[in-house]
């Protein structure tokens, strides 16, 4: 790796009380990197992100942000970081401008100096400048808290779900705004519970109750996914998902937006006898196509081997 | 429609001069799973509030499980489910206490509450956790519950707001197994989500675009009459006609 890292996480742990929030985290993040942890609630996002913000010390290892120790100079970490927490954090009584002036003042800064820097996302906020923050749709909010993130020109960008609840939209424009500000030099870690945005990052990590499963770029994550994969779509898809898993050489069956996919145990899977047993199951109109596997099918794949599938556990 | 569940006629819905929802009109049927989409502050909220007797309508009307939402919202409460990620179960409560709770609510006597109970934590495989705070559990687990609970009086129809927020993608996909059985029951579901890949697994949907329906049909034709080969692609060409840059 040639660039230095912008964050350098060694053998991390955090419990609150009895709850082990994070296992034993080993993570580097060289700089100018858009990086994604990937996980669901509660597998530790959130917890590993405060850490890095200085906002929670770890119990043990140690976390290096930009060069500095986040215990022991926590206070220059601050200055370099742009933080966006997972719940909107900003003055809901503030208007847009107001906040976005608070923010600055803060950071020894103001909004004209760094203005560039989140002109592309300002303008769309423009219209409401006067708007109570309190009173902004969810998209909107989300822009602003990028806004007072950014305006002092961070070096580091750390955004905590910034996506979640967000119309698919508003999702798609927000990836966009960090494709820029990465063009801009920041390093970028951000966070998300959508798979399709994983693709979007460098490189990601995906976190699953308080431990890395894997760190690798989309390509190698999916490249993971080993076994040949199918499309299988039909009209009735109840009855196609419960048909697949009952047949006796299938591996998985979920449901992906119009199809099922489907993955077998045998080497190659005998698609003309897989027919057959749709068929007999009364879908006729079954279709299969061999399909390249994608990053959420790779992520699910991952969670099997480690028998970690968030509601299994009083079976086990 | 028959045997509608739902049925809207120009249903309207004014906050002063701003008009959230436009004269929507549409019907889903008995076992349905309808897809409810459309982009932040598009009119979802208001227009879920209308159907499930919370909000009065400013004109139009609505019938939901059999009842008109303007002169029987409270006969509405009783007869539907509700589940959102936001508002569901106590946290503080046990999942033995909050089907107590709730079945209470719903007006359950005592004998058919404490049969459902043990039937419902047994399906949902909590018998061992049946007494633990729900704070504890995985948010999986609450989410079943949650939605097993908005069922306990058997109501005709489901709505689901928003209910596989935050979860991974297996439990994601076992959330919607559980939704599928309970369409193939009979009970309609009325759910909104983010998901895109979600929307495909509806029978039909709907994308609202600032108050009005701008499509509704199923996936398939939907996505034929668009020209589009998936639903996210709909949505954007719907929802931002053209892109900002």
């Amino acid at each position: 790796m040639i660039a230095p890292s912008a964050v350098r996480i060694a053998e991390v742990g955090k419990s609150f009380g009895a709850v082990k929030a994070l296992g034993r985290v080993d993570l580097d993040i060289p700089q100018g990197e858009l990086f994604g942890c990937i996980g669901a609630d509660g597998a530790g996002k959130t917890t590993l992100f405060r850490i890095i913000c200085t906002l929670l010390l770890p119990d043990r290892g140690r976390a290096e942000v930009l060069g500095f120790d986040s215990v022991s100079d926590f206070r220059e970490i601050r200055r370099r970081l742009g933080y966006m927490p997972g719940r909107f954090s900003l003055y809901q009584d503030l208007s847009v401008e107001e906040n976005l002036r608070f923010f600055a003042a803060v950071f020894g800064t103001t909004v004209g100096e760094n203005y560039d820097l989140i002109k592309d996302i300002y303008t769309q906020l423009e219209p409401f400048r006067e708007r109570r923050a309190g009173k902004l749709s969810g998209g909107m909010k989300q822009k602003l808290a990028l806004c007072c993130a950014l305006v002092h020109r961070p070096e580091l960008l750390v955004l905590d779900e910034p996506t979640t609840g967000v119309d698919a939209v508003s999702r798609r424009e927000f990836w966009q705004m960090l494709k820029r500000l990465k063009a801009e030099g920041i390093t970028i870690l951000v966070s998300t519970p959508y798979m399709d945005e994983a693709v979007l990052c460098d490189r990601i990590a995906f976190l699953q109750k308080g431990s890395v499963l894997g760190v690798d770029t989309p390509c190698g994550i999916t490249g993971l996914f080993t076994r040949p994969l199918y499309a299988v779509r039909a009209r009735q898809k109840y009855r196609l998902i419960t048909a697949l898993r009952r047949y006796p050489h299938a591996a998985s069956a979920y449901a992906f937006g119009g199809s099922v996919h489907y993955s077998d145990k045998r080497p190659a899977a005998d698609l003309r006898d897989l027919l057959a047993w749709l068929d007999a199951s009364g879908l006729e109109d079954a279709g299969i196509t061999q399909i390249e596997p994608g990053i959420e099918d790779a992520f699910m794949a991952l969670m099997e081997l480690q028998g970690e599938t968030g509601t299994e556990g009083a079976d086990g | 429609m028959a045997d509608a569940v739902i049925h809207t006629e120009n249903l309207t819905r004014k906050f002063g001069a701003f008009t959230a929802v436009d004269a929507i009109s549409f019907s889903i049927g008995r076992g349905e799973i309808f897809g409810f989409l459309g982009a932040n502050g598009a009119g979802k909220t208001t227009a879920m509030k209308m159907l499930t007797g919370l909000l009065r309508p400013t004109s139009g009307s609505a019938s939901v499980a059999g009842f008109d939402v303007r002169s029987e919202p409270e006969k509405i409460k009783q007869n539907i489910g509700y589940m959102s990620q936001r508002f569901s179960l106590y946290e503080d409560l046990s999942p033995k206490e909050n089907i107590r709770f709730w079945g209470g609510i719903y007006g359950l006597d005592r004998k058919t509450l404490r049969e459902k109970s043990a039937r419902l934590l047994e399906a949902l495989d909590l018998q061992e956790a049946a007494d633990t705070r729900l704070s504890s559990l995985p948010l999986g687990w609450k989410q079943k519950l949650a939605f097993s609970v908005a069922q306990l009086h058997e109501p005709k129809i489901v709505f689901l707001d928003e209910p596989t927020g935050g979860v991974d993608p297996v439990t994601r996909r076992r959330f919607w197994d559980m939704i599928y059985e309970t369409a193939d029951n009979g009970i309609t579901v009325f759910v909104t989500t983010h998901y895109m890949d979600e929307a495909e697994y509806c029978d039909r949907i709907s994308i609202m675009v600032d108050g009005r329906m701008a499509a509704i049909g199923t996936p398939d034709a939907l996505k034929d009459e668009f020209g589009v080969s998936s639903i996210d692609d709909l949505f954007i060409r719907l929802v931002r006609p053209t892109p900002i840059e």
